[in-house]
């Protein structure tokens, strides 16, 4: 007798499907991730306008509207991969992918032709002032998380070529396509406070 | 009542084959180093803990050498200033969150009888993490290149006010690898709070709802939310510092507009509930050991569910309490206070639930239940002198005193080192298979809690006479002189009751008597398999069908889900 069988079978409990390890896990370091961007921009609110030196964000900032538009269409094009691996099909999965990525990495070439003409044109580094330290740090602290995004896409990417992503893996792309929806929900909130109420 | 050594609770009959043969130390050692088991990884977070407690203790036995008496020269200032540095850093990040951790890793599986965390390598992940964070800090004694190219120890104090920690102020590298040493093992922590978190939500046995599951599951659950929320806030401003002082930002930097008081913010936002996450482990544990040794159910069990998640709740939003004397609005001043007293009310149910559940019981004196007896007390009056300071004008009067000090030592002390203590006398039958010594644990106790009340009511005293904290020596004739005398001597008794506890824990290890499965008499499902459980904790996933499975199983008469 023991404690599996010691209870009456007869009124054994409703099985009760457990929700996903792998998204609850990512729900909970999309949890830590938030309180970290959170702290970033509230120091980028608290120093808004408190400069006691140029350039200020209007005089330099220009909406990065094509970029935006990419990262977040990336955000629907994973969710078509996805449902694609869903039904088995990995060729149109490999595509969805595919743009994915290139949208993604084209936001990242974005950012960076954007933070070149701040530096040569504008003069805006890190150091500059108090706007330069919280909106290099604000925005490169996304980018990161976009970099990291990538190298994770890529790596899924290459699985794909060499044709060992099936469909049981459904579940595990899901996961992966949670954490870039959390990177693009987080680029409208920097989106929103750096260009639009920031400028 | 005498079916506790029943064979019918070894659920676990040993499946696998003799190991071969006898294994070399450093098979043994290889075998420790790449584990996954979570009950291996919770020892090694125990011991690590543990071990860094001596250290930390040490280092807060010099600093009361060196105010025993007024006018002291056994420590320069510089040494005092990386003392308290070191003791605070230490006891909060490598002694209190690695022993609360190895607590949770070893019993919540177990609890709800899982095989292990839901995510094994991520915590073993977690853990080297948490090590590497400690062995950073520490290098820093050897490696910090001070000015004159010796090592040197962080001195900033644990809260690390800017601009302290500036280029300006702090040359060489020893705050760095304070900086750096605290992210890296908050990375440990929030990868082992997301997989616990997740064990939790995801890895319960067949009937192990929600609402069944044991207190002390339930309290980690909060306690690892918790640190997902707060120990972010801490990484974002460990790396603002980082980019302040290696890249040349301004987040801290006053001269270019940056805000010191921004880093006061943002490390109490982090530092408060940081508080609420070490102790709630340390009610975790009382409200396991508090019904076994009263030998009735927890009084209030959904109560007490919803007051842990109210402190959680309510502790994000009582951070600038440290910052009264910062000058804040009166609005802002206005509202952390109440905020704060408020927090009084949950914890103040949670005592009653307690004491409701001694209330008529048959309670049993043995060493677990007197360390939370303890608890119930030194914890009560934490909190009276919580409440005192929360009144603004109070605080003004005795921020930065010894009478802070003495508030938050009854809270880590007197509450939290004393629920530890008692959950390692319950816990070691199981973890080792054998009894911890009571004679020598009653000993361990009763020099402890005299020499803790000897320390610590006294050094109530000091404070209100107006003796600041961090103060490496004061003048003779103030008053101060024989208070702290008795300070100090109360730490020779506390460091005896230690070594008794040292001697207890190597000394069982090799002759305590066998414990049995369930030598508590205790209804949770970790004292359902044996002692200690093999790797795959039970044979067969057990089937639950209450909030104390096993009273069930020795009561078929009787069972619990009759009346939940």
């Amino acid at each position: 007798m023991n404690l599996a069988t010691a209870q009456p079978a007869a009124s054994a409990p409703e099985v009760w499907t457990p929700p996903s390890k792998g998204k609850v896990g990512m729900a909970c370091l999309i949890l830590a991730e938030s309180a970290i961007f959170i702290i970033f921009v509230v120091a980028y609110v608290f120093y808004l306008g408190r400069d006691i030196s140029g350039p200020t964000p209007r005089q330099v900032l220009e909406l990065p509207i094509l970029n935006s538009i990419c990262l977040l269409a990336s955000s629907a094009t994973i969710t078509v991969a996805v449902r694609a691996l869903q039904r088995g099909a990995v060729r149109a999965f490999a595509i969805g992918w595919l743009a994915t990525l290139l949208l993604g990495g084209y936001f990242l070439v974005g950012t960076a032709l954007e933070w070149r003409k701040l530096i040569e044109v504008h003069g805006l580094t890190l150091q500059t002032n108090l706007f330069g330290t919280t909106f290099y740090s604000l925005v490169g602290l996304h980018a990161c998380h976009v970099i990291v995004g990538l190298v994770l896409l890529l790596i899924v990417f290459g699985l794909t070529l060499a044709g060992t992503v099936r469909r049981e893996h459904a579940g595990r792309t899901e996961v992966l396509a949670l954490y870039w929806h959390f990177v693009d929900a987080i680029w409208i909130v920097v989106f929103t406070v750096v260009y639009v109420i920031g400028r | 009542m005498k079916t506790t050594t029943s064979p019918s609770l070894a659920v676990a009959a040993p499946l696998s084959g003799p190991d071969a043969g006898r294994r070399t130390a450093l098979e043994h050692l290889h075998e420790w180093v790449v584990t996954v088991d979570h009950k291996k990884l919770g020892l090694m977070y125990i011991l690590y803990g543990l071990l860094f407690f001596v250290v930390a203790g040490l280092e807060a036995t010099l600093m009361r050498l060196q105010l025993a008496v007024p006018n002291n020269t056994f420590l320069s200032p510089q040494v005092f200033n990386q003392l308290f540095t070191l003791h605070g850093t230490t006891m909060v990040f490598l002694v209190g969150m690695p022993l609360l951790f190895g607590f949770a890793n070893y019993l919540v599986p177990l609890m709800i009888g899982a095989r292990d965390l839901a995510f094994p390598r991520l915590n073993a992940f977690g853990f080297w993490l948490s090590a590497l964070g400690g062995i950073l800090l520490y290098f820093s004694l050897i490696g910090g290149m001070g000015m004159a190219g010796a090592g040197s120890a962080p001195d900033v104090g644990w809260f690390a006010y800017s601009p302290l920690t500036s280029k300006a102020f702090s040359r060489g590298h020893s705050t760095d690898y304070w900086t750096i040493g605290i992210l890296v093992g908050g990375f440990g922590s929030i990868a082992t709070s997301a997989n616990i978190v997740t064990t939790i939500l995801c890895g319960r046995c067949p009937g192990m709802t929600l609402g069944r599951m044991p207190l002390l599951v339930w309290l980690n659950l909060v306690m690892c939310g918790m640190v997902l929320m707060v120990i972010s806030p801490l990484t974002a401003a460990q790396i603002m510092l980082l980019l302040d002082r290696y890249l040349g930002s301004h987040f801290f930097d006053t001269q270019a507009g940056g805000s010191a008081v921004l880093w006061q913010h943002f490390f109490w936002i982090f530092g408060h509930p940081e508080v609420y996450v070490l102790i709630i482990p340390g009610f975790a544990f009382a409200s396991e050991i508090i019904p076994v040794f009263s030998r009735k159910a927890i009084f209030g069990y959904p109560v007490m569910v919803g007051a842990t998640v109210a402190i959680a709740f309510v502790s994000f939003g009582v951070w600038a309490h440290h910052m009264f004397t910062v000058g804040m609005t009166s609005v802002g001043n206005t509202f952390f206070a109440i905020s704060t007293m408020l927090v009084g009310v949950p914890t103040g149910i949670k005592i009653f639930n307690w004491i409701g559940t001694m209330w008529g019981g048959k309670i049993r004196l043995a060493t677990p239940m007197l360390f939370c007896i303890a608890f119930l007390f030194q914890f009560l009056i934490a909190g009276l002198t919580g409440i005192m300071l929360a009144v603004v004008p109070f605080d003004w009067q005795l921020s930065d005193s010894y009478f802070v000090v003495a508030h938050f030592h009854f809270v880590l002390v007197g509450a939290l080192l004393f629920t530890i203590f008692g959950a390692v006398y319950y816990w070691f039958p199981k973890a080792t298979g054998r009894m911890m010594s009571e004679r020598l644990g009653k000993w361990h106790f009763w020099l402890f809690v005299i020499g803790f009340h000897i320390t610590f009511d006294t050094m109530h005293i000091p404070g209100l006479l107006g003796m600041p904290r961090r103060i490496y020596t004061y003048d003779a004739g103030r008053g101060w002189d024989a208070l702290n005398l008795i300070c100090t001597l109360g730490v020779a008794v506390q460091g005896v009751g230690i070594l008794f506890f040292v001697v207890n824990v190597l000394r069982s290890l090799v002759k305590g008597v066998p414990a049995g499965n369930d030598p508590w008499d205790a209804w949770t499902l970790e004292w359902a398999t044996t002692s200690p459980p093999p790797e795959y904790n039970f044979a067969a996933i057990p089937v639950v069908r209450s909030r104390r499975p096993l009273w069930d199983l020795k009561h078929p008469t009787d069972p619990d889900w009759k009346y939940e």
